[in-house]
Formats: C-alpha cells, sequence, structure tokens
C-alpha cells in the first residue's frame, strides 16, 4: 500500500497551493461579503488548464488523474470555499458527466470548451419538491419533433447565474418513476430557458446559486443524453463522483481553518503565553488533526479507487460523510481557539465555519450518505 | 531562436530562521524553490518562445535533488533541462561556478543566455556577468524589458534613478529583476508531461572547460568564517524628553545604517 | 601569479555623468585605513571624459595617486569599454587590492572584471580589514537573505577585488591641501571594443511605492487623531526615503488610503524600518508587521501592545518627539 502522491500529484498541489495563496485568498473575504462570483479567478484557472484536469488533452483537458483534481479542490478550498465548489461542480457534476455519458459530438461540442474553461458548467438536478427525494422530478420533457420541450423549476444550482452548460434533469415517463427521468445538455440562450432567483446564502456565498426556469424551453432532440428514462442512473453515478469533489472541498475548508488556529495559538498570548502551551486548547488541536487526517485518507482512497476503474461509491459516501462531518468540527473549534476575534469577519475563520455547513447537505446529505453507507453493510 | 535560462534551486531564505540556543541557520523544513530572479528570467524566456518558437532550455548547477527545480520549470513550458552535478563541482565559488556553467555553454546553442539577477541565498550578482566574461558575449544586467528584432534586441535595463535603453546584437546574456515580469506558475496540461521528459544529468566529463577552473581548486575565494545575525532580543524602552529621545532614535537609526 | 608583485590599494572612482558617486568617497575613507596597515598607496581609479575636476576631488578626499583613463568612449558607463581598461591597467599596475562601490555600476561592472582577470570577488562587504599576519584582506558580507554574515579571503589570486555596500563606511574630511599624483592617460579604446548601444536614458522617479515592497515605512494609528496629523509622519518619511503607511483605524477614519493599511486585513510588510506612531498594538496589527527588522514604536502609554514587540519603544507624545526626530535626522544626514 502507498500512501505517497505521484511526482506529478505532488507538482498538482505545490502548483495550486501557491495559486490559491496569490490569486484566490486576496479575494476570499471580498467576495464572501458582497457574493461577488469570482470571474476573474476562473478565468486564470483555465489559463492554467485548472478548468479540465481529469480530461484528456483531446478533449481541451490536461490529460490528468482524479487524485489530481482531488487536490486541486481540496487545495483552493483551504483558502476559500466558494471557489473550491465552483470547480468541483463544474469538473464533477457537469464536464465528467458529459465525458462519461455524451456522444462524440457532445463532447467535441460542449466538453472541450468546458475542459478548456472558456466556460463554466452546471448541473440541474434539484427542484423545490424534490431535493432529498429527487426521484421526486416534476420537470417534464416531452419529445416534440426535432426537439424535447421542458417545463419546470430547479433550484440551489451551483454555478447558476454563470454557467454556459447546464446538466438537467427532467421527466420523459410519468407513469415509470425513477425509470422515466431523462439528463439533457441545456445550453445557456435556449429559448424559454432562464435563470431565476439567485440565493442569498449562509456559506460560499459568491458561488452563484440560483433557480433554474424553463417554460416550454427548446432542447434539441440530439441534447439527450444517453437514452430516455436512463437519467436517474446518470444522476446518480455523476453524484459519486461529485461525492468525492465535496468530500476535498470540506476536507480544504477544514485544513484552512486548522491552519489559521495554528498559526493564532502561536501568536496570541494570554496570561503571559501563548495559547499553544494550554493543554486544554492544544489537545483540542490534536483531536482536529487527528480527524483531518482521517478525512484526508478517505477522500484521497476514493479518488484513488475512481482512477483504477474500481467500485467507488460507498468510500465516496464514506468520504462525503466523514469530510463534511469534520469540516463543521473543526472549523467551529477553531472560531473557538480564536475566542472573540474569531467572531468577527477581520478572521477569516467565522467564514470557514459558515462554508462548512453546505457539506453537510448538498450533493446528497449526510443522512444520505449514511443510507448509502448501511445500505452496502447490509446487503 | 535558442534561449538557455541559468536557474537555481535555492532555500527559501524569507522562511530561514535562527536557531536561538545555538546561533545557527535552521535549515531543516526550509522549502526549496527556484530563485525567484531566475524565475523572471525563465519567464521572459516562455514569453519569447510563445513569440517567436524560441527554444528553451534550462540549465543548472546543483546536487541531484535540484533536479525538482528543473521538473517544474519544465512545467511551466520549458522544453529542455541540463542539471551539471558532479563532486567536481563541489566547494565552487562565483568564478568557479560560472566557469562550469560556461563550460557547459560552450556545448549548447544559444542566442540569449537568460540569468536572474542574483540567488537569494548567495546574493552576489556574479555568476551571470562572469559567464558571459568567459564565453565571451556582452553583458546586459538589471533587464526591466525585452524586445526582440531578429538578433538585434532592445533591452531596458534599471538604474538606481532612472533606466536606459540599450541596443545589442545576439548573443548576449541578460540578468533579469524582478520588476521584468510576473512569473506565471506551472499549468496542468505541463505537469502531467512534466516527467516525460527527461532531465540530463552532465558531469565534469560533459563540460568544456579546463577541469582546474573547477570545484573548491578552482575557487579563488574561500570563506573564513561565518556567523549569523544577533537573533532579536528583548527591545529597550525610552521616556525622556522629547529632544533627547529624538536624538537617541536618530542615533540608533545611524548606527544601524538606516540614514 | 606572484603575490608578492601585487601592490598597492585601489578604489573605483565611479562617476556618472561627471559627478563623483558618493560611495567613491566612502571608499577612499575605508581605503585610506586598509592602505595605511598595509603601508602602501591608495589609489584612486577614474574613468571617464574630460573630469579633471574629479580627479583633484580625488586626492582632497584621501587618494594618494589618482590613475585617471581618459576618453570620449568612457563619458557614458559601458561594461565593455571600462571592463577592458580597468583590466589593461590593472595588468601593468598590479594593485593588491581593489574596491568598488556595489551600486548597478559596480555590479555589473565588478564580476566582469574580476573573470578576465581570473581573481576572487566578494560582494556587497560590509566590513573589510586586513589579517595582520597574512596581510590579507578580509571581506565580511552578509548571506542567506542577511541572516548570515560571511568573511572571505582571497589568498592565492591578485588583486583582491571586493563590492562594497553605499552608506557603510565613512568618507574623509575634505583636505584640499592635500598632496597626490594624478597620471592621466588617455584610453585605448575604440567603437568596436563596444558591442552595446545605449538608445536612449530616461530619469525617472520611482513610482508611489506599494507598502509592501517598503523597506523604510512611517506608519500611524488612532494615536495621530487627525489626518493634518499625518503631515508630520509624511516629513519623517520623506526624511529617511521611506513610506507612510497606517492601522485599521487610521483608513477607517478617512485619514489614509486602504492601500496603506497595514494589518490582518490589510497588508503584511516586513520592511528593514517600521516606525509605528501612535499604534497600540492590537494583534490585528501587530500581524502585518511583527516580521520588520527593526520597530520604533512612539506612544503616549508606555505599556501599549506595540511596545512589546518594538525594539526601541519611545514612550512620548508624536507630535513633539518627531518633529525633534527629523531634525536630528536631517543634521545627520548633512554631516555625511
Amino acid at each position: 500500500m502507498n500512501f505517497e502522491l505521484t511526482k506529478e500529484q505532488e507538482l498538482v498541489r505545490q502548483m495550486v497551493r501557491e495559486f490559491a495563496e496569490n490569486e484566490v485568498k486576496p479575494l476570499a473575504a471580498e467576495i464572501d461579503q458582497t457574493e461577488r462570483y469570482p470571474m476573474e479567478t476562473v478565468k486564470k484557472m483555465a489559463k492554467y488548464g485548472m478548468m479540465g484536469i481529469p480530461f484528456s488533452e483531446e478533449y481541451g483537458g490536461a490529460g490528468g488523474d482524479t487524485l489530481s483534481y482531488i487536490l486541486a479542490v481540496e487545495e483552493l478550498s483551504k483558502v476559500c470555499g466558494t471557489t473550491g465548489v465552483i470547480l468541483s461542480a463544474h469538473t464533477s457534476l457537469c464536464a465528467s458527466v458529459i465525458e462519461k455519458y455524451g456522444t462524440e459530438e457532445h463532447k467535441q461540442k460542449y466538453l472541450v470548451p468546458l475542459a478548456k474553461g472558456e466556460v463554466v458548467g452546471a448541473f440541474g438536478l434539484t427542484e423545490p419538491n424534490a431535493g432529498t427525494d429527487a426521484a421526486g422530478q416534476q420537470t417534464t420533457a416531452a419529445l416534440d419533433g426535432d426537439n424535447y420541450i421542458l417545463n419546470g423549476q430547479k433550484i440551489f444550482i451551483t454555478n447558476g447565474g454563470v454557467a454556459d452548460v447546464f446538466i438537467v434533469f427532467a421527466m420523459t415517463d410519468r407513469s415509470k418513476g425513477t425509470k422515466g427521468i431523462s439528463a439533457f445538455i441545456v445550453k445557456k440562450g435556449f429559448k424559454g430557458f432562464s435563470i431565476g432567483k439567485l440565493e442569498d446564502k449562509m456559506g460560499i456565498r459568491a458561488s452563484s446559486t440560483t433557480e433554474l426556469v424553463f417554460e416550454d424551453c427548446i432542447v434539441p432532440k440530439e441534447n439527450l443524453l444517453g437514452k430516455e428514462g436512463k437519467g436517474f442512473g446518470i444522476a446518480m453515478g455523476t453524484l459519486d463522483g461529485g461525492r468525492i469533489g465535496i468530500a476535498a472541498q470540506a476536507l480544504g475548508i477544514a485544513e484552512g481553518a486548522f491552519n489559521e488556529a495554528v498559526a493564532y495559538m502561536k501568536e496570541r498570548k494570554q496570561f503571559g503565553k501563548s495559547l499553544s502551551k494550554f493543554q486544554g486548547l492544544s489537545w483540542m488541536i490534536a483531536d482536529m488533526d487527528v480527524a483531518i487526517e482521517s478525512a484526508r485518507h478517505l477522500v484521497y482512497k476514493a479518488a484513488c479507487l475512481k482512477d483504477a476503474g474500481k467500485s467507488y461509491t460507498v468510500e465516496a459516501a464514506r468520504a462525503k460523510l466523514h469530510a463534511a462531518n469534520v469540516a463543521m468540527d473543526v472549523t467551529t473549534k477553531a472560531v473557538q481557539l480564536f475566542g472573540g476575534y474569531g467572531y468577527t469577519k477581520d478572521y477569516p475563520v467565522e467564514r470557514m465555519m459558515r462554508d462548512a455547513k453546505i457539506t453537510e447537505i448538498y450533493e446528497g446529505t449526510s443522512q444520505v450518505q449514511k443510507l448509502v453507507i448501511s445500505g452496502s453493510v447490509f446487503r | 531562436m535558442n534561449i538557455v535560462v541559468c536557474l537555481k534551486q535555492v532555500p527559501d531564505t524569507t522562511e530561514v530562521k535562527i536557531d536561538p540556543k545555538t546561533g545557527t541557520l535552521i535549515r531543516e523544513g526550509v522549502p526549496s524553490i527556484i530563485n525567484p530572479d531566475d524565475k523572471n528570467a525563465l519567464e521572459e524566456a516562455l514569453v519569447l518562445k510563445e513569440k517567436t518558437g524560441a527554444k528553451v532550455t534550462i540549465i543548472s548547477m546543483g546536487p541531484p535533488q535540484a533536479q525538482s527545480a528543473l521538473r517544474e520549470a519544465i512545467a511551466m513550458g520549458a522544453d529542455e533541462a541540463i542539471l551539471l552535478s558532479d563532486r567536481a563541482f563541489g566547494g565552487a565559488d562565483t568564478l568557479a561556478t560560472s566557469n562550469a556553467l560556461a563550460g557547459a555553454l560552450r556545448k549548447l546553442d544559444y542566442d540569449i543566455i537568460f540569468a536572474g539577477r542574483q540567488a537569494i541565498d548567495g546574493d552576489t550578482a556574479q555568476v551571470g556577468p562572469e559567464i558571459a566574461e568567459h564565453l565571451g558575449i556582452p553583458q546586459i544586467t538589471y533587464v526591466e524589458k525585452v524586445e526582440v528584432k531578429e538578433e538585434i534586441l532592445r533591452v531596458q535595463r534599471a538604474w538606481e534613478d532612472g533606466y536606459e535603453v540599450i541596443e545589442v546584437k545576439t548573443p548576449v546574456l541578460l540578468t533579469a529583476i524582478k520588476e521584468l515580469n510576473q512569473p506565471r506558475y506551472m499549468n496542468m496540461k505541463d505537469i502531467f508531461k512534466a516527467y516525460n521528459k527527461e532531465v540530463k544529468i552532465w558531469s565534469a566529463a560533459d563540460i568544456d572547460v579546463d577541469k582546474s577552473l573547477l570545484g573548491l581548486g578552482g575557487s579563488p575565494t574561500k570563506v573564513k568564517k561565518s556567523s549569523t545575525k544577533e537573533p532579536k532580543g528583548q527591545g529597550e524602552s525610552v521616556n525622556l524628553p522629547a529632544k533627547e529621545a529624538a536624538a537617541y532614535a536618530a542615533s540608533k537609526l545611524k548606527e544601524k545604517h538606516y540614514i | 601569479m606572484n603575490i608578492a608583485d601585487y601592490k598597492g590599494v585601489w578604489v573605483f572612482a565611479e562617476q556618472r555623468d561627471g559627478k563623483l558617486q558618493k560611495v567613491a568617497l566612502e571608499l577612499l575613507g575605508k581605503g585610506r585605513d586598509l592602505a595605511d596597515k598595509l603601508g602602501v598607496e591608495l589609489t584612486a581609479l577614474l574613468l571617464g571624459n574630460d573630469v579633471d575636476n574629479i580627479a583633484k576631488e580625488l586626492v582632497a578626499y584621501g587618494a594618494d595617486k589618482v590613475v585617471y583613463a581618459n576618453s570620449p568612449l568612457l563619458q557614458h558607463f559601458n561594461t565593455d569599454g571600462y571592463t577592458k581598461v580597468i583590466c589593461d591597467l590593472v595588468t601593468e599596475l598590479k594593485p593588491e587590492a581593489i574596491l568598488v562601490g556595489a551600486s548597478f555600476i559596480g555590479r555589473d561592472l565588478g564580476p566582469r572584471v574580476a573573470a578576465r582577470l581570473h581573481t576572487g570577488l566578494t560582494a556587497d562587504c560590509t566590513g573589510l580589514d586586513i589579517d595582520p599576519e597574512t596581510k590579507h584582506l578580509q571581506m565580511t558580507r552578509p548571506a542567506f537573505g542577511g541572516n548570515l554574515m560571511a568573511t572571505i579571503e582571497c589568498s592565492s589570486n591578485r588583486p583582491q577585488m571586493s563590492t562594497v555596500r553605499p552608506g557603510v563606511f565613512e568618507k574623509l574630511s575634505k583636505d584640499q591641501d592635500r598632496k597626490g599624483e594624478i597620471q592621466k592617460i588617455s584610453a585605448d579604446l575604440a567603437e568596436k571594443d563596444i558591442r552595446t548601444k545605449v538608445v536612449e536614458v530616461v530619469k525617472a522617479c520611482k513610482d508611489c511605492i506599494d507598502i509592501g515592497e517598503a523597506k523604510i515605512i512611517v506608519a500611524g494609528g488612532r494615536g495621530i487623531g487627525s489626518k493634518e496629523g499625518f503631515d508630520v509622519l509624511q516629513e519623517l518619511a520623506a526624511t529617511l526615503d521611506g513610506t507612510i503607511a497606517g492601522s485599521r483605524a487610521a483608513i477607517d477614519n478617512g485619514w489614509l488610503d486602504k492601500s496603506c493599511q497595514v494589518g490582518q486585513t490589510g497588508k503584511t510588510v516586513r520592511p528593514n524600518l517600521y516606525i509605528a506612531c501612535g499604534i497600540s498594538g492590537a494583534i490585528q496589527h501587530l500581524a502585518g508587521m511583527q516580521e520588520s527588522d527593526y520597530i520604533i514604536a512612539i506612544n503616549k502609554d508606555a505599556d501599549s501592545s506595540i511596545m512589546k514587540v518594538a525594539d526601541l519603544g519611545i514612550v512620548g507624545d508624536y507630535q513633539k518627539v518627531i518633529p525633534e526626530m527629523i531634525a536630528q535626522i536631517t543634521t545627520l544626514k548633512e554631516e555625511k
């Protein structure tokens, strides 16, 4: 069992770490405050090939592996949870879908610009009445000649306000339940497709979480992914991979908060000595350290299994469940270690705590992850 | 066009700390980086590569672990890399180092040799100009801007109080300062290909230079002794009338050469 | 190379556009000391075009002899011309040591000359002395980003060369009656010897410095009290060739622009000198400046947190202390 990263993965980590420190960190507080989507960061990431890490060069990607992409999400999330999820949603929930399930035409037309970072991608599954109960889709897609006509609404869509390419799920056959759901590639500008409400959120505030509105939206029939009725399988398969991305985001957020707390504890003095000398506080750090390390192992393992072409559904669920839990725990403790200062916006830990919460919710709540895990145990 | 970039892997001296107990430098855990001025030189070479299709070769003298710096340069976009690594190069001062690098350069085609102005460990700024002298080519130091028109370069070099623009024909050696450009990061595509390229390792036998000019034997300067800076001690406080306090402060500033 | 053949201490008398550079005089000051310890002559090496007046000045500042190479091709510094002339003279006259100011010229020229002469050069020296037994030049200089001081020797090669940091040594007082020999020669240089062509020279005031790059910072906080209060800080900064900065309070009160903010939500700076005026030293501010090399704090409150990190804490009112400091520093500067 080799616990070492490859030399290339080390370079990826080094590059993204430097990039995150210099390009992402200086904006993090401002974009959280103003909810401004950091498009300039996305453009820079595109320039360096970061928006298409796990895709082959043939399709505009960098020719890398999943673990390298996961390392990138982790390093970005250490300084900015928003930037981490922007990359994760774009890569795992949109570009990857087209790579796995798209035709050659789909890939040339949509994957290439996504992998190059010329456009941003998004994933539209969740609806007002279909969250955890994703199968309760109410958006419909009716075949009409050469097009499908979509009607319905999606909510809580990451990158929604800026994306150009969307993977949208809709019911093509109500009578068939989950087997009646289909997946479509929808492009910004399709007639009848508009962006609705922009959510005002607790955390990851600049990630442009919006509604998608379909009012007799015309989608060319060649934009159907796979076959009619295969949509639910596509959604679930996609979320498996997306879970590793979110787990990496949670891991990164936890690590960022941990690093801030450690630095602060070395500097801050009370009762004539630095906080790091107080046993109760340093024991908290020990707990946080172990939690993060264990999360890291689960995240990297899931990514490695995916790269090896092996089944990774349970590992991805474990990784997300645990990493999200760790993120919440570590960020909360970090704010505590900063004391009153940690509660102010002068220091980044309160933002990290707000950012952490969503990792327990989206792309499958922690409760859903437990269903997946226990389901596999009792199979 | 062929551009050769001289690059050095150095400890990040901004992160170096002094052990308060022993008074020596703590070198473990200090990250090794590409010398910042060299990165500016490499960046300019890569810009010229994008503009003119030039080939960019990196050359470095160092221990085997310096290969990681060369890989980083390749992951930024350099085409080839050569590491001069041999016991015979050990103990070299700037003259011996420049002779070794000149020896390697004699084996390569170059129109422009780009070096950083100075390394953050040695802080001498000598190796670049010495290489130019050994090769018998002109040099321009403190380069802030470069324009290429076939074999004529228009180079803007900094002075303390301004700059001047110089025209020179290739081959020429340029030393880069940080004002020259903003170095790029490695990019993903080149990272995943970085280890496909071979980093050539050259020994003393592979280069064209009189061997007596290398290493400790070829070094006219030797370090007689070294000591660390005084660690920051307890500060002092003065509670005096303004004039006396100011006089004391001014004397301290003079003592420390701030005036 | 027979070391015994090499005698005399030379100082490169750097001149730009007919103006003798201060560092040359500082080197004559130190050179005098070294030459006396060695019991040899101190020679100033002057290159230029029609700079006879400078030659005389060099004698007045301590040179026993001036070797003055004159040529229109030496009017403006160029590496090729200066290197050739200097190396020809060194080969002929064999000095045992050459001191060059570590200016942009010195750091361009020094290594080129040293390489041509196959000799050792020690860069940016802050200390020079003579070993009483061996008579070798002891050259002390900072390395490792200033974390290490090394003493270097060039025992087997001649001349021993050293570029010297400006502002470290003291010039001697000018003595118009001092006697010295000026040897003016016509430099053996042709146009073809010089491979670079200067097409444009621009004297430019360096742009407003990013505080992150500044070597000297004068910063003000809540204790300054008003925008006008910063005027005297500006004056102090100007006297020291430094830059103004401020704590969060100064920015929030509209006294300074956000780009000048030092601290947790501003910039982190590591200047050589940080003078904190009317700044209490809240942890958010310290985070942005505590790595400065030398910190002076001026504050009415002797117990304020800033005093704990300052190298020199002055308890007092900045409005009284700073004008005094400006006066003192100006006097000291003029003395030089």
